[in-house]
């Protein structure tokens, strides 16, 4: 293993061995490297971050039929770097009967809960953080995380406005949940293990040819609990002056915001992971460095998604996100689970790995072609109840006149 | 090694807190609260005697699930009994809730 | 004094910690937070346990839901109760002698018992959580209890929306 085909390995076994002829205990050394390890990634996560924020507004401006920034620097890349300036130096203003300690924790605990599902992600072949048998549980387990950090930086405001935010938008989050978690189990079930590193091994055809269905419902749900646009009502200017945020200013509010744009970028990594084939094309085996550059194509790719559906989709009422969660997502995923079961384990014994994509793509397509079909049977129904009212009420103002 | 002794110990504490919780606390939330750390305590120790006894027989962690499905129902309804007695009464003081309709 | 056995000494401190601050606290909210503290000591030791599944569900069930569900209870009943007064009720001292003497009788019982030290060796837990969804769905294994807990989560859903609901 060379450094150019392994680098990450290459350096951890010459910090092994460097550390043995110190004299460090096998426990010992184990223990340094995991430090170490996790301290990389994590700082890698946040100064990734302020590329993420850049490539989001050059983004958007051009969907926006402008540049979006430009001035600092080439392109405007040292655009974030002059953001985080400004956020650090502003003053911290804590407001009147706060609870102190639950109101600076919250946005620690945010940033925590969503840096912790980076240590399951499988990079390569050889480099990820730790193999849990349970990666899939523990990434929703966290988003639970997430969501305490969110009350409890509602709560300890102390303001009505931010209380009455947080719980709107930890009612989205849990309903939410259901859905996410039921169309995770589709790859679960495809694959027959809950560990991402297994889930990734196992997709000889990617999942989003056999089940997009599942890859669907999971992208849209992972919108709606990260809570972007278009699911962000929760924290809009217009409507409630801000959401469960409104009383951080500097550096803790800036937690928050890079919370959320990490939040974003780990469910395009997730989805990469478990739909996309995560590090797999030709070659990534043998050459580490080579699953890298997939698994990064991959996610970009992903993530470009994600900032499309933000810059095209005008925002969710609370009651019409709830009716698109409870009505039409979650029969949809029980539905899909059920089919998916009973497809995979007919054509279980078929040895033809495409073959039995086909039949479970068939299946997909069959559960989205009723859906759209019953769908468009309620909104005709609703659009002729509508026109009727319409014509009852110009009926009735001719008479008066 | 950890003796199995600690584990019992740890979760009989955790038990006689909880007790504690629901025999004195006023406020019909903090027993419910005072509920789940006492089932939490016994899952404590089926998980221990399962480790320690005969991790290849499968009943402990199977009588866990079933732990785990009934608490969440049970504090799902328990809860709402209590929003809604709060609706009623204006109140969610245990003892004050003494008097069904009519 | 190994590591672990100083990992399992400060993880029962906390949780024991968090547990007494649930009962004792003078505000509902801090004794909801507390309460989660507790639940994450509880999941840290399920970990020890090497039932790693259960630590995971623990945190996604416990914390992530039922905590949730009692902060938005608290957060509902808040007008009166503005956590003002004593939080206990007058005999308070009666159930604190009932519960130490539960915690001694346990205690003795454990320590009298003489269960020994070493552990048997288990299978990884790959094995036990396919052993555990088989023993879920087989007829001569636990399929009756499994569906029976089905039934009741459903009776549970239906039943708390039912009470809950109100007619505007």
């Amino acid at each position: 293993m060379t450094f150019i085909s392994d680098p990450i390995n290459f350096i951890a076994t010459w910090l092994r061995i460097m550390l043995a002829n110190v004299g460090a205990s096998p426990d010992l050394t184990a223990f340094i490297l995991s430090v170490v390890g996790g301290g990389i990634l994590a700082t890698g996560a946040m100064l990734w971050v302020t590329f993420l924020i850049w490539y989001e507004r050059k983004i958007i401006g051009r969907i926006q039929d402008r540049l979006g920034p430009n001035r600092v620097g080439p392109w405007g890349i040292f655009q974030s770097f002059a953001d985080m300036l400004k956020i650090f130096t502003k003053e911290y203003i804590t407001p009147n009967g706060a609870d102190r300690v639950l109101y600076n924790i919250a946005p620690v605990l945010s940033v925590a809960s969503v840096l912790l599902i980076w240590a399951i992600i499988p990079f390569t072949v050889t480099s990820y953080g730790v193999d849990l048998n349970v990666g899939v549980l523990f990434v929703v387990a966290v988003a639970g995380l997430g969501e305490l950090a969110i009350i409890m930086a509602g709560w300890s405001s102390n303001n009505k406005y931010a209380l009455l935010g947080a719980f709107r938008v930890v009612a989205q989050l849990i309903s939410y949940e259901v859905p996410m978690v039921l169309s995770l189990l589709v790859p679960v079930l495809l694959s027959g293990s809950m560990s991402l590193n297994a889930i990734v091994k196992a997709q000889n055809v990617w999942y989003i040819f056999t089940a997009p269905l599942a890859a669907l419902i999971f992208m849209i749900t992972s919108i709606a609990e990260v809570g972007r646009s278009p699911f962000d009502l929760v924290e809009s200017e217009s409507e409630i002056v801000g959401g469960f945020n409104i009383e951080y200013s500097g550096l803790k509010f800036g937690m928050f915001f890079v919370a959320e744009f990490l939040h974003a970028f780990t469910s395009a990594l997730i989805f990469t992971v478990l739909f996309l084939g995560g590090w797999r094309g030709p070659g990534a085996e043998q050459y580490p460095i080579l699953g890298f550059i997939y698994f990064s194509l991959k996610n970009v790719f992903s993530y470009f998604i994600f900032i499309l559906v933000r810059g095209s989709l005008p925002r969710f009422r609370i009651d019409q996100m709830m009716d698109l969660n409870w009505k039409v997502l979650t029969p949809v995923s029980l539905g899909l689970f059920a089919v998916v079961t009973i497809v995979a384990k007919l054509v279980q014994g078929n040895p033809n790995e495409l073959l039995r994509g086909l039949f479970l793509l068939i299946a997909n397509g069959v559960i989205l072609l009723t859906t759209s079909l019953v769908m468009g049977q309620f909104a005709a129904r609703r659009r002729r109840h509508l026109d009727e009212r319409a014509e009852g009420q110009k009926l009735r103002v001719r008479s008066q006149v | 090694m950890i003796p199995l002794s600690w584990y019992l110990i740890v979760a009989a504490g955790l038990f006689s807190i909880g007790l504690f919780g629901v025999l004195a606390r006023k406020n019909a939330i903090a027993i419910f609260m005072g509920i789940e750390l006492m089932l939490n305590a016994v899952m404590i120790n089926l998980l221990a005697f399962w480790r320690y006894h005969n991790p290849g027989q499968i009943t402990g962690p199977v009588f866990v699930v079933i732990v785990f499905a009934a608490a969440a129902g049970e504090i799902a309804v328990g809860l709402a009994i209590v929003i809604s007695a709060y609706r009623r009464n204006a109140t969610v003081v245990a003892d004050e809730i003494n008097e069904l309709k009519g | 004094m190994t590591w672990m056995q100083i990992v399992f000494i400060v993880t029962a401190a906390v949780t024991l910690g968090s547990a007494v601050r649930v009962v004792s606290s003078g505000k509902m909210l801090h004794a909801a937070l507390w309460l989660v503290a507790a639940l994450f000591g509880v999941a840290i030791l399920f970990a020890m346990l090497e039932a790693g599944f259960f630590a995971v569900v623990q945190v996604l069930v416990y914390i992530g839901a039922i905590a949730i569900l009692v902060i938005f209870a608290v957060m509902l009943t808040r007008h009166v109760m503005e956590d003002t007064g004593p939080q206990v009720i007058q005999s308070w001292w009666l159930a604190a002698i009932l519960a130490a003497m539960v915690f001694a009788g346990l205690v003795v019982l454990i320590i009298s018992a003489g269960f020994k030290a070493q552990l048997p060796p288990i299978q990884d837990s790959q094995t036990m959580i396919v052993a555990l969804g088989q023993a879920l769905v087989m007829p001569d294994g636990y399929l009756l209890p499994f569906e029976v807990a089905s039934v009741m989560l459903l009776a549970a859903l239906v039943g708390s929306i039912y009470i809950a609901y109100q007619k505007r």
